[in-house]
């Protein structure tokens, strides 16, 4: 299967086979982490952060150079020529002559896709707007792959606000292609978006709940996001409902023995630092996970592995 | 005085063209986006006749327009499907029918529509339009090359 030289703009743009690939390639990477390795000696990343997002940049730059490449580019658009009012096509078109591969964050949707028309180098999307952020997508796939050996078959629960979060977009996606039960839960004002569910339907089985514990011993993973509060037009409205969506070790106490609690990072208190020391708790390697599935995935775009 | 204008207002809508295009059966209320799409304004100086909610077999109740001595582009024909999926369009010639065809939507719509959301990048100051693929089931969908939201009838006529 040849990745070399292909944009990773949306999770949608992959198939079950080419997913497959990547995870299978993270999990060689996985093994081969310790070494010192320098399959992209030479190659350099331009990374454009046109918002801020120091968690994503620091996955990406020591992905790149644990592989022996370079990084040049910003993340402080104030900093920037952005600030001048260059366009992103401009933008672009300038710093793919100083680099093979090109990583970029930016607050409107569809930037990414644009960027890739214009660059003629590859672009991965780490995240557009409020839809996409595939790279997340694959690395929670690694994560549950890499622990449950499979993602076929799984009862999987999203918890939070799966309205606004682009993780869960793209993650829902993700999981379209594979044979799972997904169990969504939110308060009613954060259900998925109506396109997202549509899309996917058809492939996944879909349950929506607005109370975890009415799943929660069914779920073999559980994925959480937070709820901020700025999404409740009511204040009052948040504080009702926010204590039903933490989750603490009573929440867990009727959970199966394996199940994994996954996060995006970073948290705030939806799940309670009780919580880390349990063996559910994989959100900290899930951080590793993240950095190896961006190892994986560069290395396969620039043809190193 | 009553069957005088009976009579003039029958005439009106009998009138026939010479050279031209008839669009038949368009939805009733969506003449005008047909107007707007096709670019005719009315001060171009050929005669347009203009028919709204008139009773049809086929639909109920249905729109009509007929322009002078204009022919339209296979892009337009396309691009009325978007808003009129069930319109005919009959090209005259000295009076008569030469051709007549259903309107059928095109697979990518090209500088004619604005994307309706507003974090789109196509509606920054990047040098890009919006393009739509269209997405044909019970109706017709677009959606946004850029972003991926997706449009429905309603959301194109309110361009229009
Ligand atoms: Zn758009």
């Amino acid at each position: 299967m040849e990745l070399k030289g292909r944009d990773i703009i949306s999770i949608k743009d992959f198939t079950r086979e080419e997913v497959d690939h990547i995870l299978k390639t993270a999990g060689k990477v996985d093994h081969i982490l310790g070494e010192n390795l320098r399959p992209l000696s030479g190659k350099f990343m331009g990374l454009l952060f046109f918002e801020p997002s120091t968690r994503t940049r620091l996955s990406f730059e020591a992905a790149m150079k644990r592989m022996g490449g370079g990084v040049i580019g910003f993340s402080e658009p104030a900093v920037s020529s952005v600030k001048k009012g260059e366009t992103l096509a401009d933008t672009v078109r300038t710093v793919e002559n100083y680099a093979d591969i090109l990583v970029i964050r930016h607050p409107l949707e569809g930037s990414a896709k644009l960027a890739a028309d214009f660059a003629s180098i590859p672009v991965i999307n780490a995240g557009s707007g409020a839809e996409e952020h595939p790279t997340q997508a694959f690395l929670d796939l690694y994560t549950i792959f890499k622990e449950k050996g499979s993602v076929d078959g799984l009862n999987i629960g999203i918890l939070g606000d799966l309205r606004y979060g682009r993780t869960v977009h793209s993650l829902t996606y993700a999981l379209s292609l594979y044979d799972v039960n997904l169990y969504l839960v939110s308060p009613p004002e954060l259900r998925i978006r109506k396109e997202v569910l549509q899309a996917v339907r058809n492939r996944l089985r879909v349950k929506e709940f607005s109370r975890i514990e009415d799943v929660m011993p069914e779920l073999d993973v559980l994925y959480v996001t937070r709820i901020q509060r700025e999404r409740f037009p009511d204040p009052g409205e948040y504080e009702r409902i926010k204590g039903a969506y933490r989750i603490d070790k009573a929440a867990l106490e009727k959970a199966k023995e394996d199940l994994i609690v996954m996060h995006p990072l970073p948290r705030v208190d939806e799940i309670q630092p009780e919580v880390d020391e349990t063996k559910h708790a994989l959100y900290f390697k899930q951080v590793r996970y993240g950095l190896i599935t961006r190892m994986a995935l560069l290395g396969l775009v620039l043809g190193a592995f | 005085m009553e069957s005088v204008s009976a009579v003039v207002s029958e005439e009106l809508r009998v009138e026939k063209i010479r050279d031209g295009t008839v669009i038949d059966h368009i939805d009733a209320g969506t003449a005008l986006a047909v107007l707007r799409i096709l670019g005719i304004t009315g001060r171009e100086g050929y005669v347009v006749s203009l028919l709204m909610n008139v009773s049809s077999k086929k639909l109920g109740k249905k729109d009509m327009v007929k322009v002078e001595g204009r022919e339209l582009s296979p892009t337009e024909v396309q691009e009325i499907a978007l808003v009129a999926p069930n319109a005919t369009i009959n090209i005259i010639r000295n009076f008569k029918v030469l051709r007549k065809e259903r309107v059928k939507p095109p697979d990518l719509v090209k500088d004619l529509l604005k994307c309706p959301n507003p974090a789109c990048v196509t509606n920054s100051p990047e040098p890009v339009k919006a393009v739509f693929h269209v997405e044909v089931s019970d109706g017709v969908t677009l959606r946004c090359y850029h972003c991926g939201i997706l449009m429905e009838k309603e959301d194109i006529l309110k361009q229009f």
